[in-house]
């Protein structure tokens, strides 16, 4: 029974390589919490860029929330943009190179609060673009206030009583929302908490930039991801938290294909 | 030698495009001009007016506060205008709609019936380039061949065809143009 | 050859765009600045040099545009008028800290607030003091003509990417919609992807091809890198402020009184100076052409030496406080302005000035 198992000294030995960080994340731990989604996600775009060939061709543009460092982690061209604003700044790229491959990496935050707007509206024009969205319910890097995703009765330090929607309004669909563009040609929600969910969420992000090489239009990938410290979780009962409320709200699958 | 016009009346009666004609030939003849409109909503069938300067100099201010010549194609231009007029200078306006004529002494005081010509060539459109005539009757600070010029550049050219139809009331313009009488 | 034509500003300021092969214009429509987009839309620049004109959501996404396509490399350029470069003020923030080349073009309205669609200079301050938040400057151009107008546009460019800063073309409403001759400069062919590469593949995201990933961003966590970083930034401005201050003296040799004004407010000085001097009034004009550097040392050099100084500005006082700052208490200065939308007369000023003579 123990003669089955491969040690890692004979890996080594035989050159036997079953799983390699790619090149297009650079060295140094990563600042996200242990057992967050961004990560995986990270590793997911970096390894699809890497195996389509497009290092050479990849601008990413980055947002403000946990995320606001990804250009630290991912080794491709990266601009920073201001809050919400990332479509925009990914169309102003798109637009003056459009042989270039362009993503956006945005929080629920950014992407469904403060940047609505940049967001439908490039979805609306159909920008040649990826748009990778993380939803994780909840504002992690400013400590755990309410997102627009937030789900109802969900507590966060600005919902300390559970979200009322009277008051704040419904945990907002946006996939669904830019589902409905002409522009957008495809639209999915994926999660990252099991291996099987990690290879299709891989294959989602590697659809969308096919559909930029071939100039369908708008893809917006989503990715549920837990927030472990923003949801006062350990990281396996968040991931348990997430199948059982998040996944209800807000399932998983292909909106528009 | 420098002319400064107060064009004014309201839109719609071809204010500004008769200053860009006129600016247009300026440059046509080699002068320096400069064109500065009332803009905004205002236009919107509201009173319309455009400062036009021709000048041998480099023009100052495009902004001014008194006029050489005041063409006035309503009252509230009449009521706003009449009093910038320089001493000396020239007041031309048609008469159409003009419930109070102007009654300054120390200027010179044309009358042109734009309105009425242009609806006895059965051309509306023509209404300014009339009024344009007439002015170049008593001031002739640019010659005709510019003027031609100066409605060629300013017409797209799909307009040009209207070219010989708006010197024809250019003509109209000059030769109708009176003085007008002292009322005293 | 150039070529001469009767334009607006706005329109000459659209066309000298297209001259200077800029690669991109984002904007919104807002009077009295919309006959630059307008302008652009029907010269289809797409097909006449491939440049890119895009009618964003917001101005907001206009500025955020700019801030990607310049932080591709690109020569790209805005336009607004004062409620929308407030709004724009965020991007430009983030812009002059990721030192981005960029064109930014006000054509300034009456405010605060909706205020008035009249031309105003009241945007002074937000222009030449910040605006968006942070230490950081822009460079800004102050045409007083239509030729300006085009003019500006080119040099502005050049600026941008000579220093990576973004600069600001500060115009008005009159400026704008009034129209003289004008001649159109040159066409200068855009760069190619490989040019723009080559240029600026060093520090722009072009694409990580053969070199280490490039990062536009305006982030320091660390504070000490963050100070460095407007140690460098401040460097820069010091240089620009050596290299690049521009103004216009007119009629100042032997000059009594002198009058201080950019834009079309100079425009009226310069009508004031012909009054004054026929009624023997000895008027002169210093007229700075950056606005930001400001023309101190050319102000300071008149300082004591005349009767006193005025600025004619379009609002409630605002270019006066670099004045004075210059004068340094060595000659009486005053401020003449009409706000909202009204546009002093040469007769008004000279009246103003009149008065401010006699009680020297």
């Amino acid at each position: 029974m123990i003669a089955d198992v491969i040690t890692p000294e004979e890996i080594i030995k035989t050159g036997t390589i079953v799983f390699k960080k790619t090149e297009n994340i650079n060295e140094g731990a990563l600042s996200y919490c242990p057992g967050c989604g961004h990560g995986v996600v990270h590793r997911l775009i970096m390894e699809v860029v890497e195996e389509m060939g497009i290092t050479a061709d990849t601008i990413g543009v980055a947002p403000v929330g946990c995320s606001v460092l990804a250009y630290e982690f991912m080794n491709v061209d990266m601009q920073q943009a201001a809050h919400g604003r990332a479509p925009a700044v990914a169309t102003g790229i798109k637009r003056v190179f459009p042989n270039k491959f362009v993503f956006t990496y945005q929080g629920d935050g950014d992407l469904a609060a403060i940047g609505t707007a940049e967001t439908i509206h490039a979805c609306n024009r159909g920008e040649n673009i990826v748009i990778i969205f993380i939803n994780n319910g909840i504002y992690g890097m400013t400590g755990g206030q309410m997102a627009p995703t937030t789900l109802e009765g969900m507590k966060s330090s600005t919902s300390p009583y559970g979200r009322d929607v009277h008051n704040a309004g419904y945990p907002l669909k946006i996939t669904e929302m830019v589902a409905m563009l002409p522009g957008v040609c495809y639209a999915t929600r994926q999660a990252v908490h099991k291996p099987t969910l990690v290879n299709k969420t891989k294959r989602a992000i590697q659809k969308a930039f096919e559909n930029q090489r071939d100039n369908k239009g708008t893809s917006i990938v989503e990715v549920l991801s837990n927030c472990n410290s923003g949801w006062k979780m350990t990281p396996e009962q968040s991931n348990i938290w997430l199948e059982e409320n998040m996944m209800v709200y807000f399932p998983l699958g292909d909106i528009k294909k | 030698m420098t002319e400064e016009i107060i064009i004014a009346g309201f839109g719609g009666q071809g204010v500004l495009s008769m200053g860009k004609i006129l600016a247009y030939s300026g440059i046509m003849q080699g002068q320096e001009v400069s064109w500065m409109p009332s803009y905004g909503p205002e236009m919107r069938g509201g009173t319309a007016n455009v400062a036009v300067i021709l000048s041998d100099d480099r023009i100052n201010s495009p902004i001014l506060h008194e006029f050489d010549t005041a063409i006035i194609l309503n009252q509230q231009s009449m009521d706003k205008f009449e009093s910038t007029v320089k001493p000396g200078g020239l007041l031309l306006y048609d008469p159409n709609g003009i419930i109070h004529p102007p009654t300054r002494k120390d200027i010179n005081i044309a009358i042109i019936e734009g309105a009425k010509e242009a609806s006895e060539m059965n051309n509306r459109k023509v209404f300014n380039m009339i009024v344009m005539g007439a002015y170049l009757k008593l001031h002739p600070i640019v010659k005709m061949e510019n003027i031609h010029k100066g409605l060629e550049k300013s017409l797209p050219s799909r307009h040009h065809s209207m070219i010989p139809e708006n010197e024809e009331a250019i003509q109209v313009g000059m030769n109708k143009v009176q003085w007008q009488l002292n009322l005293n | 050859m150039e070529e001469l034509k009767l334009m607006k500003g706005n329109e000459a300021l659209a066309e000298a765009a297209i001259r200077a092969g800029a690669d991109a214009y984002f904007g919104y429509p807002i009077t009295p600045q919309s006959e630059v987009i307008e302008y652009l839309m029907v010269q289809r620049p797409e097909k006449r040099t491939g440049m890119v004109v895009l009618q964003a959501e917001s101005e907001v996404a206009a500025i955020n545009m700019v801030y990607g396509a310049a932080g591709a490399g690109k020569k790209v350029m805005t336009s607004s008028s004062s409620p929308g470069i407030s709004l724009k003020l965020e991007g430009i923030s983030y812009i002059a800290g990721a030192e981005l080349p960029c064109l930014i073009v006000n054509v300034m309205r009456g405010g605060p607030g909706l205020g008035t669609i009249q031309p105003s200079q009241a945007d002074y301050f937000q222009a030449v003091k910040g605006g968006g938040h942070g230490d950081y400057r822009l460079i800004v151009l102050a045409p007083s003509t239509v030729q300006e107008m085009a003019d500006f546009v080119d040099r502005g460019f050049e600026l941008a990417f000579k220093y990576r800063t973004p600069v600001m073309i500060l115009a008005d409403g009159a400026i704008g919609q009034m129209m003289e001759k004008v001649y159109l400069p040159d066409p200068k062919p855009r760069l190619t992807d490989e040019e723009v590469i080559e240029k600026h593949g060093s520090w722009a995201t072009t694409g990580r091809s053969g070199r280490k990933q490039n990062i536009i961003t305006s982030l320091n966590l660390k504070s000490e890198v963050q100070e460095h970083h407007n140690q460098d930034l401040q460097a820069k401005y010091k240089e620009i402020e050596a290299h690049e201050t521009d103004h216009e003296e007119i009629q100042c040799e032997d000059a009594e009184y002198l009058m201080v004004a950019f834009g079309t407010s100079a425009r009226i000085c310069q009508k004031v100076i012909q009054l004054g001097r026929e009624k023997g009034l000895k008027l002169g004009l210093i007229r700075p052409i950056t606005l930001w550097p400001y023309p101190t040392k050319a102000i300071e050099k008149y300082a004591g030496k005349v009767k006193g100084f005025m600025s004619v500005e379009m609002n409630a006082g605002q270019m006066v406080e670099d004045v004075r700052l210059a004068v340094n208490g060595k000659s009486p200065v005053v401020h003449f302005g009409r706000m909202g939308g009204m546009i002093a007369t040469p007769g008004e000023v000279l009246n103003a000035v009149e008065n401010h003579l006699k009680t020297l």
